[in-house]
């Protein structure tokens, strides 16, 4: 029989997620370098650590509108519903591989996922700008700087632990992956994780 | 290279020892602001020593020239006109690095060795290790490291650590035309702290006293204030300085937490799917698994 599939994510989307993704990954990289002592080798990734500290705020910027990019798409299919509630309650049912609930395009995970990473995004961002020793943290009172650092590694520290989760459900959830690389999911996959969504895709019903 | 001299208390960024075979006499320089008269010759001989020229600025209607210290004035006199005791006081205090035994520029730098304390006391910066993120300013209670626009690289007083290498004073002491700066071993110079203020007492100074403040362990460069009651008039020299809890919870307790929460997350997930196994649609899913 042939496999059955449904358009998931369109090319542009999934272009702008791995710009993302990859600033994402290479501040990261730097960002705990800057963090931890022992991790200052992993300055490394830009070359020098000089280079480092130069190039780590501009990438930051470019993942930030990227990612802006992403809030506009995504925004109105992560509002929270008493369904997505539900889904948040019976998470440990969910772990053992057990759907819950009517899902939509996204499920209460990967809602909370969303605002979640909206929220780092914007304190990184905004204490990031206050943070920019080159060219903008002399206009700040230094209590505020100091502030701005703490958030800033919080934050980032918050969206990495996040982001971990975001790569494992990715992971174990067989099929997810494709949805980003390719673009598309398997019927079997749409119907099992995101019944709603798959009726509304498909407008079989179920 | 500079860790040959064996006596590095601390190095920035580096979570293991230092080599500190030697354990030199901890120095200290003595400031007392009230035989300063406002010469600037300390000033001068910082630039000519170290060689190092601010630009020449303008007139802002005051003696301070340059107004702030920059990567190239690593001190900087500062006047204030004060009403003490109903007369009116011109407190003239030399501004730069303290040189805390607890450093926050120290405790802030994420460079491995761009900041080095030595056991002497002296906080040295060593640029070449220096990436320019600034966070020393972020983390001196003092508002004292400045990056240089030019080479993002940043500078403060070095307390002239190569001239006191070789058995010298640093060079503002050397040149100060009152004594007002004196150098020697700590305990000397509260010695001879004590005795200046016990003088000052008796000329009416009820509230005289060694500015060494606690709460950055004591200073390597220690004021007598004839107000030390309240330091504040002396251009807002803190009262209590101390590393702020901001930069402590940054760069201490939020480490292990961070730890503890990545580490959480990635283990969570490796022994989530050694045990529960991947979740994957072609098996039914209206049978669970038991």
């Amino acid at each position: 029989m042939k496999e059955q599939l449904i358009q998931r994510y369109s090319a542009p989307e999934r272009i702008n997620h791995w710009v993302v993704a990859v600033c994402f990954v290479l501040l990261a990289i730097s960002g705990l370098a800057f963090f931890y002592p022992a991790f200052f080798w992993l300055t490394g990734v830009f070359g020098t650590p000089q280079l480092a500290r130069i190039v780590h705020p501009f990438v930051g910027v470019v993942m930030f509108l990227a990612f802006a990019r992403q809030f506009f798409r995504y925004w109105h299919h992560n509002l929270i519903t008493p369904e997505d509630v539900k889904w948040m309650k019976s998470v440990k049912e969910v772990m053992k591989g057990n759907e819950v609930g009517d899902i939509g395009k996204y499920n209460g995970g990967q809602k909370g996922m969303f605002w979640l990473m909206c929220a780092c995004m914007a304190v990184l961002l905004v204490s990031g700008l206050i943070a920019w020793r080159q060219y903008f943290a002399g206009y700040f009172p230094i209590p505020v700087v100091r502030l701005a650092l703490l958030a800033h590694a919080s934050a980032a520290v918050a969206l990495i632990a996040g982001i971990i989760v975001h790569v494992y459900a990715a992971l174990w959830v067989k099929g997810t992956i494709r949805a980003m690389v390719e673009g598309v999911v398997t019927h079997a996959w749409a119907k099992k994780h995101h019944p709603r969504w798959y009726r509304e895709m498909t407008g079989k019903k179920s | 290279m500079a860790l040959q001299s064996l006596d590095i208390l601390r190095r920035s960024a580096t979570p293991t020892a230092t080599p500190q075979a030697r354990t030199p006499v901890e120095v200290a320089k003595l400031i007392d602001v009230s035989t300063c008269i406002g010469c600037k010759a300390c000033q001068v001989a910082c630039s000519e020593w170290n060689d190092i020229r601010e630009e020449v600025g303008s007139c802002v209607g005051v003696y301070d020239n340059p107004v702030d210290l920059t990567a190239q004035a690593w001190t900087v006199m500062r006047f204030a006109e004060t009403e003490e005791n109903g007369k009116l006081e011109w407190l003239i205090r030399k501004d730069g690095c303290m040189h805390c035994a607890d450093p926050g520029c120290l405790k802030a730098c994420p460079s491995p060795g761009a900041i080095i304390q030595y056991k002497n006391g002296i906080v040295d910066f060593h640029q070449e290790n220096c990436i320019g993120c600034g966070y020393c300013v972020a983390g001196c209670p003092f508002n004292v490291p400045r990056l240089s626009p030019a080479d993002n690289k940043a500078y403060k007083c070095s307390l002239c650590s190569d001239r006191v290498a070789v058995g010298q004073e640093p060079a503002c002491v050397k040149t100060c035309p009152t004594g007002a700066i004196q150098f020697g071993s700590k305990e000397d110079m509260k010695e001879v702290a004590s005795v200046r203020i016990a003088d000052l007492k008796n000329r009416g100074y009820q509230n005289a006293g060694l500015y060494d403040p606690e709460g950055v362990g004591g200073t390597h460069v220690m004021y007598v204030l004839h107000h030390a009651d309240k330091p504040e008039l002396y251009s807002n020299l803190p009262k209590d300085p101390a590393i702020s809890a901001t930069v402590s919870l940054w760069k201490g307790l939020l480490k292990p937490l961070a730890t503890l929460g990545i580490a959480a997350a990635g283990l969570f997930g490796f022994f989530h799917y050694i045990t529960v196994g991947p979740n994957r649609p072609d098996e039914d899913h209206e049978e669970t698994r038991k």
